[in-house]
């Protein structure tokens, strides 16, 4: 449960993700999702109710729980008078990245912001800080890495590369949860999708999902057919 | 440790990239001081003990501006939750955001200090090494209790009023506390400042802990 000034957001919400799961998150605008997102990341605490994440009290936000978890939100939480590099080795160091400086070559190179890497993120366009922020997130590759709305403002050979990003770190089994209204995109990487309406979850379909019957499910629940 | 000293080297690299607080408080600092000097219209005999109130209050309202600003940087792109979500004890947060302020109203007062003199026509110079010691204390505790107090207000839409209103009322010890001890330094050194030195370094331990304990809890939601 998550109150804002009395108003419900997130009620009655219990969901566990495994690792190796991608738990696809869709709802309507206003369906609680990037509150239970920022929720799951620590930013937020339930106002009722407990969030485990690794088997431990998420609310102790111990350094040991929080290295284990990467998280993108709306804003790509870079500093817009650093560089793109300068952004990533900040993070590097506060999350103790071994081989810091090639770990963050390696990802700049896989945002393809090596050219740009030099300047300041105040001058990079919406897409280019969505992958520095997605970049950011991965620096430490996080067990559990939470994205909201991680697609928006990619060009199509950045969504495409997030795509197999996120299906080889699903693989090798680190656990994902990610919020989006692209249903298309998002049901081939599913293993779980969760349909989030007023704070509630109606929809919570283990296994991967056909897109066709995922959109007409998602349609029917947010439009209070379901 | 770690964590403080690298969130102060980026910020002292964003200020030294953008030059924007520090060339804002100097600006502001010269303009109080004009304003200061022309309302007072100081004499010979009166400078000497105009010299601290026009000190500390210039350093006051520069300060607030300097320190808020310094939070605001965190604001923009959320950056703020890239550090609340980071394995990282949020006093070290502090520590950091902390040791960039001080080091910006260093850097604002080795410019504002001198013109002080020069305008007032007070000779600081005599009194120099006195007068490092009673801004180093002053600027711990204004900056520590600051610092708490902007985290509370860049989270708010009124936030540029209600860190003064918020922070000026708790200054006013330290404010006294600095004025006296900057007039006894300035008419007759630092072994006559003792008591005004000790309100400023109680002061000085009290919001630097209550910040250190308390941070945590005012940047989390």
């Amino acid at each position: 449960m998550r109150r804002f000034g009395g108003v419900a957001v997130l009620a009655g919400v219990d969901l566990s993700v495994e690792a190796g799961e991608l738990v696809v998150l869709l709802g309507a605008n206003g369906a609680g999702k990037t509150t239970l997102l920022r929720v799951l990341a620590t930013l937020l605490r339930p106002s009722e109710g407990t969030l485990e994440l690794f088997g431990v009290d998420a609310g102790l936000r111990t350094a040991e729980t929080l290295r284990r978890v990467g998280y993108v939100g709306h804003e790509s939480a870079c500093y817009p008078d650093l560089t793109g590099a300068e952004n990533l080795t900040f993070y590097a160091g506060l999350y103790d990245v071994p081989n810091a400086a090639a770990r963050v070559a390696e990802l700049l190179s896989w945002a393809g912001l090596d050219g740009a890497a030099r300047r300041p993120v105040r001058v990079y366009s919406r897409g280019m800080q969505q992958r520095l922020a997605l970049a950011r997130a991965m620096l430490h590759a996080p067990d559990l890495l939470i994205l909201d709305e991680p697609f928006s403002g990619l060009d199509p050979a950045a969504q495409t590369a997030l795509d197999d990003r996120l299906l080889a770190l699903r693989t090798a089994g680190h656990a994902i949860v990610l919020s989006t209204h692209d249903v298309a995109r998002a049901a081939p990487l599913a293993t779980r999708t969760v349909v989030l309406h007023g704070g509630r979850i109606v929809w919570n379909g283990a296994g991967a999902a056909d897109p066709v019957v995922l959109a007409r499910t998602y349609d029917d629940v947010t439009r209070g057919r379901a | 440790m770690r964590a403080a000293l690298a969130i102060l080297r980026k910020d002292l690299r964003i200020e030294w990239r953008t030059k924007e607080s520090l060339s804002s408080l100097i600006v502001l600092g010269v303009l109080l001081l004009v304003a200061l000097t022309v309302a007072y219209d100081p004499t010979p005999e009166t400078a000497a003990t105009l010299a601290p109130p026009v000190l500390w209050a210039t350093f006051v309202f520069t300060g607030l501006l300097g320190i808020q600003r310094g939070f605001l940087v965190e604001r923009e792109n959320d950056c703020l939750a890239g550090l609340l979500g980071a394995p990282i004890d949020p006093a070290s947060i502090f520590a950091g955001k902390l040791a960039a302020n001080l080091v910006l109203l260093a850097a604002m007062q080795a410019i504002v200090v001198p013109l002080v003199g020069l305008f007032l026509h007070v000779d600081l110079g005599a009194s120099l090494g006195g007068l490092v010691v009673v801004l180093l204390l002053g600027n711990l505790g204004f900056a520590a209790l600051a610092t708490l107090f902007a985290a509370i207000a860049v989270r708010t839409r009124a936030r540029e009023v209600l860190l003064p209103v918020l922070l000026l009322p708790l200054l006013v010890p330290l404010l006294i506390g600095a004025v006296k001890a900057t007039e006894h330094v300035l008419a007759s050194g630092l072994a006559a400042a003792g008591d005004a030195l000790g309100v400023l370094a109680a002061f000085d331990v009290i919001f630097t802990v209550a910040g250190w304990l308390l941070f945590t809890y005012v940047v989390r939601d």
